[in-house]
């Protein structure tokens, strides 16, 4: 399956009994750094108490997956990438606006987890439900984040999304293919 | 494939996920005082061990950070991975008292 740029529009990309795949619409993303010691006060400024554990996620409207010992991944309603780039913080840090970056797809179904694994090395069941990882889907440098057991989340930078939407669209379609 | 353990993460995990990085601990001398022969050793000449060698790694496609580890160049067993900035840790020695 050929998978352009330009069809890469929010909505149902591919879907078959065994997964569906979706491009989700647009949300703010911000990338931000910070030491431990100005964690709790850059956070606190955010209204997120940023966890520290890579792979976990906090925060309920935006969202903060801990990505690294020192960086988070905010995701925000599109609305509010205004507001978050103008929060006072009074610390040292680095908060970079990302939004553009990357594509977000959703695969949820029976065996979205079982499509994942298609071009992905890592054992899904490593990621619990409510945690993420940045992590290596087939060539490519994505996030994944867990919903739920089978509901997942994709964050991938734009370039590399019709090839990674394409493997997808493949596997949905493999799955049930008998 | 290879299953590394991210000191950062604390996780195992693939080797697809790393990127190698070289040999650990070659220390940088003063380039306005070091000799010729100390700045080609410092570029170039490496221990290319048979066996533990301490080499850098980075969870590139992850929490992003370089480790350290000890991997058996004969069975490319990791015997250890550390944090960027530790000593090597003395492999003689139980887990416990290292
Ligand atoms: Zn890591």
């Amino acid at each position: 399956m050929t998978i352009s740029p330009s069809t890469l529009v929010p909505g149902i990309i591919a879907a078959s009994d065994a997964a569906t795949v979706t491009m989700a619409e647009p949300v703010a993303r911000f990338s931000l750094r910070a030491h431990a010691a100005e964690r709790e006060t850059v956070g606190g400024a955010l209204g997120l108490d940023l966890p520290t554990q890579v792979g976990h996620v906090a925060g309920d409207e935006i969202e903060a997956l801990c990505l690294g010992p020192d960086e988070w991944l905010i995701v925000a309603p599109e609305g509010l990438a205004e507001r978050i780039a103008r929060t006072e913080i009074d610390a040292a840090h680095s908060l970079t606006e990302i939004t553009d970056r990357e594509l977000t797809f959703r695969i949820d179904g029976p065996r979205a987890t079982e499509l994942l694994t298609t071009g992905w090395p890592r054992d899904p069941d490593s990621i619990a439900p409510g945690q993420g990882r940045r992590t290596y889907f087939d060539g490519a440098s994505v996030i994944v984040w867990r919903d739920g057991p089978e509901e997942w989340r994709m964050d991938v930078w734009r370039s590399f999304a019709p090839h990674v939407v394409s493997l997808l669209a493949t596997g949905c379609a493999e799955l049930v293919a008998g | 494939m290879l299953l590394i353990h991210c000191p950062y993460c604390g996780e195992t995990l693939p080797e697809l996920e790393f990127a190698y990085a070289g040999e650990a601990h070659v220390v940088r001398p003063d380039p306005s005082t070091a000799s010729d022969e100390q700045w080609r050793d410092f570029l170039f000449i490496r221990s290319n061990a048979k066996g533990p060698h301490a080499e850098r790694w980075r969870h590139i496609h992850g929490c992003g950070r370089f480790f350290n580890a000890v991997r058996d160049t004969v069975s490319d067993r990791f015997l250890a991975t550390y944090p960027a900035g530790t000593p090597r840790p003395d492999l003689s020695l139980s887990e416990d008292e290292r």
